[in-house]
């Protein structure tokens, strides 16, 4: 059987457990040998994207160590899996990092790309609003992009499709960024809540009871406007939806 | 020269303090982005015109030398005077040494972003001369004394209150007076006058065709052809890079500028200048600022196929909400912070900052350039070459320290979420700008990995 190791990001794995719990327990169901390598921190990211990847060789290097053995790796969190594709490189084991670059996937990608999941068993009877990750959409072409003249097609609604009960609303602006964008939630503030306000509120005039997507990071983001604002809209990771009911 | 001091963070907060504004101006570029979808959408194979211009444009590059030397003697030949700028400066004092030389003290001017670029009408007002920028968008924002904060809509900003206003000081229209129909008449009054009475005329361009010697300016109001048609001297200037090699190929970049830009099928004029009229003096200064350091660089090569459209910003969830005057350079929004570091990376080291690199901006851009990549790219760069805040660096200095060891990790990450459920004050106060506007996420009573070793290795 094909080894898969699960790569829990570090904020994930420090407020969001449940995200990465759901998405253990789902490769589970479907029948996959899943190990959690223990030694794991996070992807070097949040450092990379600020300008800093030249510190992250020690991120790298630990992430080789740990996820080499496996035949895929799989994370609920497209922007981490984008930025081990595009960035991961050692000085020390250059050939397993090239390894790792072709075998880790997003959660969603892994169940539709790999496995051609067609039968989910989940049920969640509520109005749900997807928020599409810039990261997971346009970087690792989880579903169309707007922007291109091309025809439509989208892995995340592809699952949620074969969930019972669950209603997908419409949203006025299909793919456009909540503004979290890592340490850009910080540095720029203003914006970023800005963009987060307007992304919320797009999910929440279409009547969503709850807003799921593939990045929890995203999800967190939104998340706390929403609690800021005194809303009954909860986030919830897409793998905790697909191993719902 | 526009000394910055304030950065992208803190221009873009003070943009933010009007809401309305910002929704405002969100939505209208929104609106725009949307008439772009729809007019890219109406042509089937607009993935493959963006190709063969991404293609065209790189050949460009590859061979700019020579094309730049076939366009000069060409030019040359239809009896159009050619200047060579190596920088802003020398490029003022070129257009400057025309005027002077025909004892002009009044320009007319229509749109062109080198010129911005080059700060001329700050250069030529300092020594005397007048400047009228034709372009209606321009002229407000010249009346406000304002930058452009749009590459092709300069007073995107602007309410249609806030130019009543300014015609209201300058143009004599009545107080109040925010009727777009009444505005525009009196903007056109304004400017005949201004075309009739001006000598020289100067103009960008949008494209020079090696193969002719001859460049084409696009614009929707027809004022650099009013301008150009009846002055004595026309000065067109551009930069090195908005040469392509033939005249064949410039169906492509008119299919996809003006969709690109603002929907339209095509830009209302795209007038052809080959030759002068005869009586006429036409000048051509090619300059390069820059650019050629640019090139030299590759992996910024490629921010010189832009041809100017501007569907980056319209469709830059950020800029839409930080306004084109949070970029403090002549070009704002996704492109503008690929450019402006080439030419100076203290000046602006934030900008590559200013993306939440969510890739929109490359998608819709005709000639495929990779901005968002460019972005993460110049981030490297700001950050080697020692334009990082230090507090920034510690920080990060800091997160290498921790995410190496997965021990540590855990200990830090444990100690965080222990101050945050026993002592949220130590996390939500005013030091944190998550904590301004957003609440903190809820503290689990486990990390995954506690929860895994419990549950599963255990089993």
């Amino acid at each position: 059987m094909k080894r898969v190791g699960l790569f829990i990001p570090c904020y994930v794995d420090q407020f969001y457990p449940n995200a990465g719990i759901a998405t253990y327990q789902l490769l589970k169901k479907l029948g996959l040998d899943v190990t959690y390598p223990t030694g794991q921190t996070c992807c070097g990211q949040p450092m990379a994207n600020s300008g800093f990847e030249h510190l992250t060789q020690g991120c790298n290097q630990l992430f080789v160590d740990n996820f080499s053995e496996f035949d895929y790796i799989v994370s609920p969190s497209g922007s981490c899996v984008l930025h081990i594709k595009e960035h991961l490189h050692t000085e020390k084991s250059e050939e397993q990092a090239s390894g790792i670059r072709k075998k880790v996937y997003e959660l969603v990608e892994f169940l539709v790309d790999v496995l051609k999941v067609k039968n989910l068993k989940a049920k969640f009877p509520h109005k749900v609003g997807l928020h599409q990750s810039c990261h997971g959409q346009r970087g690792l072409l989880l579903s169309q992009m707007s922007e291109l003249v091309a025809p439509y097609y989208s892995k995340p609604q592809e699952l949620l499709s074969q969930v019972e009960g669950l209603e997908l609303i419409n949203l006025k602006r299909e793919d456009e960024c909540c503004g979290f964008g890592g340490t850009f939630c910080v540095v720029e503030e203003a914006v970023s809540v800005k963009m987060g306000k307007d992304r919320v509120n797009d999910h929440l005039l279409n009547g969503a009871e709850y807003i799921t997507g593939a990045d929890m990071s995203c999800l967190m983001h939104m998340e706390g406007i929403l609690k800021r604002g005194n809303s009954k809209v909860r986030v919830l990771h897409i793998a905790e939806i697909l191993n719902a009911g | 020269m526009n000394t910055k001091t304030k950065d992208h963070p803190e221009l873009s907060e003070l943009f933010n303090q009007d809401e309305q504004r910002v929704n405002w101006h969100d939505e209208t570029l929104w609106w725009i982005r949307q008439k772009r979808d729809k007019s890219a959408h109406g042509i089937p194979e607009w993935e493959t015109l963006r190709e063969k211009a991404s293609q065209i444009k790189n050949n460009a590059l590859s061979n700019l030398a020579d094309y730049l030397v076939s366009f000069e003697e060409r030019a040359l030949a239809n009896g159009i005077i050619v200047h060579w700028a190596a920088d802003a400066a020398e490029h003022n004092q070129i257009v400057h040494g025309i005027l002077q030389k025909h004892g002009i003290s009044k320009m007319v001017k229509s749109k062109s972003m080198l010129t911005e670029e080059c700060h001329l009408n700050e250069y030529l007002e300092k020594q005397g001369l007048e400047v009228i920028d034709s372009d209606l968008g321009e002229r407000i924002v010249q009346l406000a004394k304002e930058p452009p904060s749009h590459i092709v809509l300069p007073c995107i900003h602007k309410k249609k209150e806030e130019i009543g206003d300014l015609f209201h000081q300058h143009l004599g229209v009545e107080a109040g007076t925010s009727d777009p129909q009444i505005l525009t008449e009196a903007a056109r009054q304004h400017l005949r006058e201004t075309f009739l009475t001006r000598k020289a005329a100067l103009t960008g361009v949008n494209f020079a065709i090696a193969e002719t010697g001859e460049f084409v300016v696009c614009t929707n109001e027809g004022n650099a052809d009013m301008g150009a048609h009846l002055a004595d001297v026309h000065i067109a200037c551009m930069g090195i890079e908005k040469i392509i090699p033939k005249r064949k190929h410039l169906g492509v970049f008119l299919r996809l500028l003006a969709r690109s830009a603002t929907g339209q099928p095509v830009t209302t004029y795209s007038s052809h200048f080959k030759r002068p009229r005869e009586g006429q003096e036409m000048h051509i200064v090619l300059v390069d600022n820059g650019r050629t350091v640019q090139m030299g660089r590759e992996d910024f090569r490629a921010s010189l196929k832009c041809i100017r459209c501007g569907a980056c910003m319209n469709t830059c969830p950020v800029y839409r909400r930080s306004g084109g005057h949070s970029y403090s350079y002549a070009i704002s929004g996704p492109i503008g912070a690929i450019l402006a570091p080439n030419l100076d990376r203290e000046k602006y080291a934030d900008l590559p900052f200013a993306s939440t690199l969510c890739g929109s901006c490359s998608n819709v851009c005709p000639v495929k350039i990779d901005i968002h990549q460019q972005l993460y790219k110049w981030r490297q760069v700001i950050v080697q070459e020692g334009y990082a805040a230090s507090s920034k660096k510690m920080s990060m200095k800091l997160m290498n320290y921790t995410l190496s060891s997965p021990g540590i990790y855990r200990t830090a990450g444990k100690a965080g979420r222990l101050i945050m459920k026993y002592a949220p004050f130590a996390v939500n106060n005013q030091f944190n700008p998550w904590y301004k506007q957003r609440d903190m996420p809820e503290v689990p009573k486990q990390s995954f990995g506690e929860w895994y070793k419990k549950n599963v290795k255990s089993e």
